[in-house]
């Protein structure tokens, strides 16, 4: 029960489950139905009955509705977009060829450039120049864009993207380009890079650029449609649109910018991860999320995720960096790896086991779900060393079958290396979970940190079970698995902030430093963020946070420094530098005198203050709960399948405690408490595994 | 308890150390990215990482931007352990050279190796290399007249001993350069990220509880080499030699290689390439044996990591005297690369007299670097901003089999080209245009890919200073089995419709636009059996000229842009006739 509007609900549509939570003033209601792809909007609509009945409300007891979605993402990986046309400046129309000039496969000879979403035929140019202050060399001489606007009516043009270089610094002819444009070819949607993606780097602004007028017709009408079928079933709560920042906008804004969608779902469950840190109060973070195809991390520092500008789409190669389109917005910095339930174990050319990324995805998916997949997977291997168990999966929709398993995995990777099934499967088990320990430390050196010391804070469908095996491999001591861990991304959303982030550049040199144009900067900034913040958020206190990126001449990685309150002064430059040297100096060590101080981009972010959650402790008093069954899985120590306890979670209790090795079952999920960890249930219901002993 | 060391499982876990070995080397290199002072660094990778066993076999390299450490750095560990012998080695050492013979073919190359200790026990080595931004001397141009004109150079010396730092060295690198003090940080880099591998090396030991590297080592090397012998063996046995000619500094040289396979056995050979030149275009045979295997291992089995087994399939020799490929001391050799990015279309010319099917043609192979200063000592004018700049541009990839070359892509090299608005940014250049460059790429039945038309001035209508680097001006990219030729480089003033050198400091006279095209790639086939419908499509969009269309593929279109088939029967016709 509860009153009118109290109800907040979240939905994440993803490739295969749409994810629905429903937090009634404190008390959690989740469900997961199948993805509609062809009307996303029916698994919305089902998802959202399922819950209100569980909950037993009327729909207008929820007052806010928060949606993410992978759509976005999906019309660009599947080329479902706008017919899509450019416009440049004049001697620059091969921006999306020539690219970075790199090829992002060193060894492979037949690589192909990432598909551009664009083709050259349908970019075009305009006479107009602006030089790297933002001012006018060669004014816009409109006539030169009557060639364009003759092609986008003959070829039926839906789109246009504008991009003219150093526009994120003037966008004066831009926007006049985008007054012609609407005049002469009316009902063709106009996206600018100097609204989009204010940002220095013409090949990366115009691919952002690109991305947004490729799918804001679809995601424009999908948004309305969702809109007008909530309404139709009898929902008037506002409808707010998660980002790929982590934090949520307005549909206005979501269907003017709908590139900021892109990898929207995600975030969620590095949201959750942020607020797990902050209720147990852990400051170094490994964000774990394990689904069926694919497996994402995100690091988190004192309970804020690691965020980036700048994300790929489209790659040509779905995990190798550099093989896609950047898109510069604002992102939760997370990296995926192709390691997921589904992921298909083979024999590589140099006669080992290799893992992903290809994926038998949920269908046919795993052999041993019996729908005629024929590849063995991670999925076949956990069942053969005993982890899942073939009778209570997936909330006992279907029953496993292990012969099918263990003979795809005998055959197909035992077979060929001399092993049998027990040892094939091990195999497997290793060298996946060996390549997301791989990929989770290298990432972080990426970020000059390390893993080793942090916790790991597991969701996914397989992320509780493959975390203690990950752990082992990166110095990992401790390992927390949320209530819920199946529905992660969905029970994060509920968290979120609305939010807006702006970056715009503007290069400057601390021995230079030109406070006026950057209280100018800034200022516009603050207006833009503050208002698409207020279109959602009418009361309450906004946490607005200004910030430059800076560096050392020459050095490329950038240091994301506090700009202070107030107003910009010539003293700004000074704190700044201030500032950058104590981060610098805490990072690295050493400073770097002689060398000058650069700032290139400027952010600011204003968001609505969302309320800490209640810290969890971990009773003094905790007891020993005996198996409610026993099941056998292999232990390399041993070498052979032994005997271990099985738990129910919902059988578990705030204090319990489990000595591994041990399975913790529950609807979504199964928990693998490798010996040498213990799991206890802390006062949030969360079950927290830490190191005892140095186990295998 | 230690797990048994022979069980099946056990077996299994070797494959996870040869993964787990990789990823240490990719952390590694990630580290010294993260912290890296020069921009080449930054934005092609120019670093390089790995593991060593206690002989100084290399087990595993980081896959980074650049292919100049492949054989240098697995080469260079053994060095250091003449210098330095395995019992000596205490924990806490780290040793340190920049010998462009030892190291990595020029000064700006440090190349460390630090020994790694399990429980006192020595287990294995593991180096890093980073190019440094200044060594002081004439620095990266190819103007000295020997090495000791292009700066510091370090023998393998010990930069920290036992834990103890070597505070008079640091002081030696940092008062013999422009950049002291970026280079301080890039030294304390290095050793940071010896530290990191040391660190994970003996991790992964310890939780997979062995105490010694030998017998992954072994399965390492063996698995290696009998898959990529097994890449050799499939090609036919014979001696292939190839000769190229490209346009050099003060002569024209010639790149000559001799090629022999024999079952499972590569070995090449450069004698009869040319002499010496007297600028800094010479290249030390351990790199020019580093893009020579690099270009090898692109075609025999290049999903095999590289190693000491991998690369020990691969055998490259000189003469001892008077061959630029194997420059001897004290020969000026800072811009090594331009003739080593060279060497991959060597090798092809080699193979594709044994393998034609699996080569691709050559390509414009050497970036367009275009390093710009103004400013300074030349030029006279009153308030002008002083820069130095170094942008890099690439030209079009050669025609592969099956497929179209690449335009505008940077190969070997894996250096970024640089944006427009960026280098308008750091310095006062205005870029009147930077675009595909029709017709450049070689006509054939798969097509080179396009170099690009590159036109920039002052800002401040001031003089600027150019350090031409760049080659294939002379003689373009050669098409294979029919194909055209790529256009080659040209560098020329706009105004005054003057040609540049490709080496070299030359002055760009205020008010002038700076006209640089990069090369295109060269075709693969006849041109002539290119389908009409692609040629077409290539018209359409403008890469290739209509009257190029006609010209080199024999295809006529109407005013439509559709094939004309009539025309182009009886012009394709009358040339195969005639």
């Amino acid at each position: 029960m509860g009153d009118r509007n109290s109800g907040r609900l979240a939905v994440d549509i993803g490739g295969t489950f749409t994810d629905v939570a429903l937090d009634l003033n404190g008390q959690l209601v989740t469900t997961k139905t199948l993805t509609t792809p062809s009307r996303p909007i029916e698994g919305v609509l089902n998802g959202i009955r399922a819950v209100t009945q569980m909950a037993e409300i009327n729909p207008d007891q929820i007052g806010t509705i928060i949606h993410g979605t992978t759509l976005a993402s999906n019309a660009l990986i599947e080329r479902k977009g706008a017919k899509t046309g450019f416009i440049t400046t004049e001697g620059f129309r091969d921006i999306l060829e020539i690219a970075y000039e790199r090829r992002y496969d060193q060894y492979d000879l037949m690589i192909d450039k990432p598909e551009m979403l664009v083709g050259r035929d349908h970019c075009w140019t305009v006479d107009e120049r602006m030089d790297a202050s933002g001012e006018v060399i060669t004014p816009l001489d409109g006539s030169s864009l009557a060639p364009a606007i003759a092609q986008i009516i003959e070829q039926g043009i839906e789109s246009v993207a504008v991009c003219l270089l150093h526009s994120y610094l003037n966008n004066a002819h831009e926007r006049r380009l985008r007054d012609l444009l609407v005049a002469a070819c009316p009902g063709v949607s106009v996206t600018l890079s100097s609204d989009v993606c204010p940002e220095i780097r013409e090949y990366d602004r115009a691919c952002t650029t690109i991305g947004n007028a490729y799918i804001k017709p679809l995601m424009g009408s999908y948004l309305e449609d969702l809109s007008g079928a909530l309404t139709a079933e009898g929902l008037a709560a506002s409808l707010f649109i998660m980002t790929s920042g982590g934090g949520m906008t307005t549909l206005d804004t979501a269907i003017k910018a709908p590139i900021r969608l892109v990898e929207s779902g995600p975030s969620g469950g590095a949201i959750l991860a942020c607020q797990v840190a902050e209720q147990c109060d852990v400051d170094k973070v490994v964000a774990f999320d394990m689904g069926g195809t694919t497996a994402k991390l995100c690091l988190i520092e004192e309970f804020k995720p690691h965020r980036s500008r700048q994300f790929e789409i489209a790659r040509a190669a779905r995990f190798i960096k550099g093989s896609g389109l950047p898109v510069r917005i604002p992102v939760i910095e997370m990296i995926e790896i192709g390691a997921g339930g589904g992921s298909i174990a083979r024999i590589d050319s140099l006669n080992r086991i290799a893992v992903g990324p290809d994926s038998a995805s949920s269908d046919p998916g795993p052999v041993c779900y019996g729908k005629g997949g024929t590849l063995p997977t991670v999925t076949d291997s956990d069942l053969v060393l005993g982890y899942l168990d073939p009778d209570n999966f997936a909330e006992g929709r279907f029953q496993l079958d292990r012969d099918a398993a263990v003979k795809a995995v005998h055959d197909q990777i035992g077979t060929p290396l001399g092993f049998d099934a027990t040892i094939a499967a091990y195999g497997i088990s290793q060298l996946v979970d060996e390549s997301m320990a791989n990929a989770a430390r290298v990432h972080a050196a990426e970020w000059g940190q390390e893993v080793a010391g942090g916790t790991l804070v597991a969701t996914g469908g397989n992320g509780p079970l493959h975390a203690t095996r990950i752990a082992n491999k990166t110095d990992i001591d401790r390992i927390i698995v949320p209530r819920s861990p199946g529905v992660g991304s969905a029970i994060g959303f509920l968290g979120a902030p609305i939010s807006y982030e702006i970056i715009r550049s503007l290069y400057c040199r601390l021995s230079s430093f030109d406070a006026k144009a950057v209280a100018n900067l800034i200022g516009e900034m603050e207006s833009d963020a503050c208002a698409i913040v207020r279109a959602g958020a009418q009361d309450g206190d906004l946490v607005e946070k200004r910030v430059a990126f800076m560096r050392y001449d020459g050095q490329g990685h950038e240091l994301e420094v506090t700009v202070p309150a107030g107003a910009i002064t010539r003293e700004t430059g000074e704190i700044l530098k201030q500032n950058f040297e104590a981060m610098y100096l805490e990072l690295f060590g050493r400073l770097v005198p002689g060398v000058d101080i650069e700032i290139i981009n400027w952010a600011f972010v204003a968001a609505t203050k969302t309320p800490p959650p209640e810290s969890a402790v971990i009773p003094d008093t905790q007891r020993d709960v005996t198996a409610s069954t026993e099941t056998s899985i292999y232990s390399r120590q041993d070498e052979k399948m032994i005997s271990v306890s099985t738990f129910a979670r919902s059988d578990l209790e705030i204090g319990d405690r489990v000595e591994g090795p041990a399975l913790i079952t529950e609807l979504q999920t199964t928990t693998l408490v490798e010996s040498g960890f213990q799991a206890v249930i802390d006062s949030a219901e969360n079950i927290i595994m830490t190191r005892i002993a140095r186990g295998e | 308890m230690a797990h048994s060391k022979t069980s099946s499982a056990s077996d299994i876990e070797l494959q996870v150390m040869w993964n787990r070995l990789q990823s240490v080397v990719d952390e590694q290199a990630q580290a010294l990215m993260h912290t890296a002072f020069s921009p080449i660094v930054r934005e092609s990778g120019d670093i390089s990482a790995g593991v060593f066993d206690v002989k100084g076999r290399m087990m595993a390299q980081a896959v980074t931007g650049t292919p100049g450490h492949i054989n240098t750095m697995a080469e260079s560990v053994k060095y250091f352990t003449e210098y330095f012998p395995p019992d000596t080695m205490r924990p806490g050492d780290t040793y340190l050279t920049n010998d462009p013979w030892l190291g990595s073919g020029h000064l700006n190359d440090f190349v460390l190796v630090q020994p790694s200790f399990l429980d006192d026990k020595l287990v294995g080595m593991v180096s890093c290399t980073s190019h440094l931004v200044d060594l002081g001397g004439l620095g990266m141009g190819p103007d000295g007249s020997d090495v000791y004109d292009e700066g510091l150079l370090i023998p393998p010396i010990k930069l920290v001993d036992a834990g103890q730092m070597n505070d008079t060295l640091l002081t030696l690198i940092k008062s013999n350069s422009r950049a002291p003090f970026q280079n301080e940080g890039d030294v304390y880099a290095l050793i940071a990220c010896c530290d990191v591998a040391s660190a994970r090396l003996t991790s992964m030991m310890r939780e997979l509880q062995i105490t010694s590297l030998d017998r992954v080592g072994a399965y390492i090397f063996d698995t290696s080499r009998r898959i990529t012998e097994a890449a050799i063996a499939e090609v036919p046995d014979g001696t292939y030699q190839h000769t190229m000619r490209v346009d050099g500094y003060d002569f024209e040289i010639d790149m000559v290689a001799t090629m022999k396979i024999e079952g499972s056995k590569l070995s090449v050979d450069f004698a009869g390439s040319s002499p010496c030149s007297r600028y800094g275009i010479n290249v030390p045979l351990n790199y020019s044996t580093a893009y020579s295997v690099f270009g090898l291992r692109c075609i025999f089995a290049p999903e095999v990591p590289n190693n000491a087994g991998s690369l020990g399939c691969f055998e490259v020799t000189a003469p001892e005297e008077g061959c630029i490929l194997n420059a001897p001391r004290p020969a000026p050799v800072a811009q090594r690369h331009i003739l080593g990015q060279i060497m991959p279309d060597l090798m092809y010319g080699c193979l594709h007299q044994a393998i034609p099917d699996r080569i691709p043609a050559e390509g414009s192979s050497c970036m367009y670097d275009l390093p710009l200063r103004g400013g300074f000592e030349m030029n006279k004018g009153q308030g002008a901003t002083k820069y130095a700049v170094e942008v890099t541009h690439n030209g079009g990839t050669g025609a592969r089999p099956g497929k179209d070359g690449l335009s505008v892509a940077a190969f070997p090299s894996g250096v970024y080209g640089a944006q427009v608005e960026i280098t308008e940014s750091v310095a006062p250049l205005l870029f009147r245009r930077r675009e595909l460059r029709t017709d450049s790429g070689g006509a054939g039945k798969y097509r080179g890919g396009l170099g690009q038309n590159i036109e920039l001035e002052s800002r401040e209508n001031q003089p600027i200073t150019l350090f031409a680097t760049v080659d294939r001006v002379k003689h373009p990219a050669l098409g294979r089995d029919g194909g055209l030729p790529g256009a080659p480089g040209v560098l020329r003033l706009m105004h005054s419709d003057r040609m540049l050198n490709s080496k070299g400091k030359q002055e760009i006279p205020a008010g002038e636009i700076f006209d640089f095209r990069t090369p295109g790639g060269g075709g693969l086939g006849d041109p002539h059996e290119r389908p009409t419908g692609l040629v077409a499509a290539d018209v359409r969009l403008g890469i290739v000229s209509p009257e190029a269309a006609k010209r080199d593929y024999g295809v006529v279109l109407m005013p439509d842009g559709n094939v004309d088939a009539a025309k182009t029967a009886r012009l394709r016709e009358r040339i195969v006739e005639s």
